[in-house]
């Protein structure tokens, strides 16, 4: 049985329903990437994995999350909240932000030793120390006492793993670990969370908007659109063969080498609001071999082996 | 660190002198003049004359903002010329009065505002919250002196707690405490309930979600950190204007005091000493600013490393 397996989730938030049936699993030792536009729905799954949508007004509506072995849309709050942390971390988007900008990064670091490893504060000082060596940040036991505005952005996005590796999680989800930093710092950071998982097992699902990073480091992919997902499969298939056609947009919008500036193609239109859902297959209006019956139905998602796809024209783009 | 702030303490200097004009002008435009209230009934205006003499008054203004300046810079208030004593000694009288009272009412609008910011925040936007900032509200609107009135009646007249008036003794500090502090309650725990909500909207905050830190203490030990940063700045603020907010309060419980002083000065004209006084309340302000200004820098390392 997968580590955590997302069952026909649906997400509401008020009147607004940002995610629409979705099933997903990692298992241990796997990379999960989800893919999708700003507004597809990914940092609403990462909430709902979490358990943290009540903070934005928002909580699972339909289906279950199962992690290992507990259904967690039931769980009390109690419950929960001793899996986060140690079970299961969170890496946000932003370091700069998501640090307390008044408490030494260190004391951020050993609080989830003090908290759910039961460790007394010199403890978790040294394992903390441990962790920011293992994680190459240059003269950590100094870094320990310093505030995350003396950090650069790399070194805070550091610190946030070490926070999230301190409590030994089973699963980490990394919400757009490395957009808000510079492009020669973004490879690091991958890298030390691709090798997270090798070395250690643990389970990792990746939510980028980035194909790049996609390729670099995840085993497999979900591609979101408009809250819905579009198409699930093992990486090499999304990139040798992608079969829903707002996967093979999102491919083409990848420079390759050699392409002249201002070849690049981008995906017309843009993605709907969430209170501005078109009806049946949501991506319809941008898509370029959309018919009338595309407005419609609504694509079910189709098994294609290990893959699903929700395209109804899959089959005729899969082989065309 | 203490370079910027010894920088700080300097740049106050012309404030004060400004301070210093502005209280000066603002007494002697006053229309009456202390001479009149020593001149009995029926003086002659060569009496008048040769007291306005004495005491200096029929040179130009700015003649005897001179001279008045000169004698303050060597630490020399004047005297009082109704009341016939220095005015240094007037104030040393009266300071602690008011000190006692201002610092008592301080630290009670404070603790008693933070909580109820605190758990107003924390359960924001339920009856809990409407209710509690709908009471603040209105308790805001009642003028102080008023309500002053209303505690007498209430708990000296008839029920007989708290002595009427006086400072004799501890009890007698109940009522006026109480008074100033409920108006500074409302302030503060507005400011307080704000603060935590700005700040509880910060990425930071999802992060100790994240990490499963419970609510309780995301609110009560890391929220509430940051949002004592604006409370400091109000605090600071507030250390002058409670010694001077205490003016009325003071002449409302009958209790000595720098606020009774500069009301029974400022009926008799009695020029330095409400110079002396409004002075003082002046100065509180500056230093109270200053000191918000050390402590934040205590608080946030941001600050610390700008100012360094």
């Amino acid at each position: 049985m997968a580590l955590l397996t997302l069952d026909t989730i649906a997400v509401t938030i008020g009147q607004a329903e940002p995610l629409d049936r979705l099933s997903l699993d990692i298992d241990r030792g796997e990379i999960l990437g989800i893919v999708g536009e700003s507004g597809s729905g990914k940092s609403m799954t990462a909430l709902a994995i979490m358990g943290l949508l009540p903070l934005i007004g928002g909580k699972v509506s339909a289906g279950a999350i199962r992690f290992d072995g507990v259904e967690l849309t039931k769980l009390p709050e109690a419950d929960y909240r001793r899996l986060r942390g140690k079970r299961m971390a969170l890496i946000t988007q932003n370091p700069m932000t998501s640090l307390d900008p008044i408490r030494t990064v260190g004391a951020q670091i050993d609080q989830v030793g003090t908290l759910h490893m039961g460790m007394r504060a010199e403890a978790a000082r040294e394992r903390s120390i441990e962790i920011m060596e293992q994680l190459r940040i240059p003269d950590a036991a100094t870094v320990h006492g310093q505030y995350p505005h003396q950090l650069s952005g790399g070194m805070k996005q550091r610190i946030v793993i070490a926070m999230a590796l301190m409590g030994e999680p089973d699963l980490i989800v990394a919400d757009e670990p490395t957009t808000a930093l510079d492009v020669t710092i973004q490879a690091q950071i991958i890298q030390i969370l691709v090798d997270l998982v090798r070395q250690r097992g643990l389970a990792l699902i990746l939510i980028t908007h980035d194909m790049g990073v996609v390729a670099q480091a995840c085993d497999k992919v979900a591609v979101l659109y408009a809250g819905r997902l579009a198409e699930f499969a093992a990486v090499g298939e999304i990139f040798a063969s992608p079969r829903h056609p707002y996967t093979r947009a999102l491919i083409g919008c990848i420079a390759k080498e050699g392409q002249a500036s201002g070849s690049l193609v981008g995906i017309p239109g843009t993605i709907p609001g969430v209170f501005a859902y078109p009806s049946g297959c949501r991506y319809h209006p941008r898509c370029a071999l959309a018919v009338p019956a595309c407005a419609v139905n609504v694509p079910p998602e189709q098994r294609l082996g290990a893959a699903r796809v929700a395209c109804d024209w899959v089959t005729e783009v899969a082989h065309g | 660190m203490i370079s910027y702030f010894a920088r700080r303490l300097l740049l106050l200097i012309p404030v004060f002198l400004g301070l210093s004009v502005v209280i000066f002008m603002i007494i002697h435009l006053v229309p009456g003049d202390p001479i009149d209230h020593i001149l009995q009934i029926g003086s002659s205006p060569e009496r008048k004359a040769a007291l306005m003499a004495k005491y200096g008054f029929d040179q130009p203004l700015l003649v005897q903002y001179g001279i008045w300046l000169g004698k303050l810079v060597q630490g020399d208030l004047g005297d009082a010329i109704i009341l016939k004593q220095p005015v240094s000694t007037l104030i040393a009288q009266n300071l602690p009065y008011s000190l006692a009272l201002g610092s008592a009412a301080l630290v009670f609008s404070t603790v008693i505002g933070v909580t109820i910011g605190a758990l107003a925040a924390m359960a924001k936007d339920s009856f809990f919250d409407r209710a509690l900032m709908g009471i603040i509200l209105a308790g805001s609107t009642v003028p102080s002196f008023w309500l002053g009135l209303m505690m007498i009646l209430i708990f000296a007249v008839e029920l007989g707690w708290f002595p009427v008036s006086g400072a004799k003794n501890w009890q007698a500090m109940v009522l006026p405490v109480l008074t100033i502090g409920l108006g500074g309650i409302a302030l503060v725990a507005r400011v307080t309930r704000v603060a935590m909500l700005d700040a509880a909207r910060q990425d930071f905050v999802l992060m100790l979600h994240a990490k499963g830190v419970s609510r309780r203490e995301i609110y009560l030990r890391h929220i509430l950190r940051h949002a004592m940063l604006p409370v400091v700045t109000l605090l600071g603020l507030k250390i002058g204007w409670i010694l001077g907010g205490a003016v009325t309060i003071e002449f409302v419980f009958a209790r000595p005091g720098l606020g009774s002083l500069l009301i029974t000065s400022l009926n008799q004209r009695d020029y330095p000493v409400v110079q002396g006084c409004l002075l003082m309340l002046g100065i509180a302000v500056m230093l109270g600013t200053l000191l918000a200004d050390i402590v934040q820098a205590a608080m946030d390392p941001r600050i610390r490393d700008r100012v360094s």
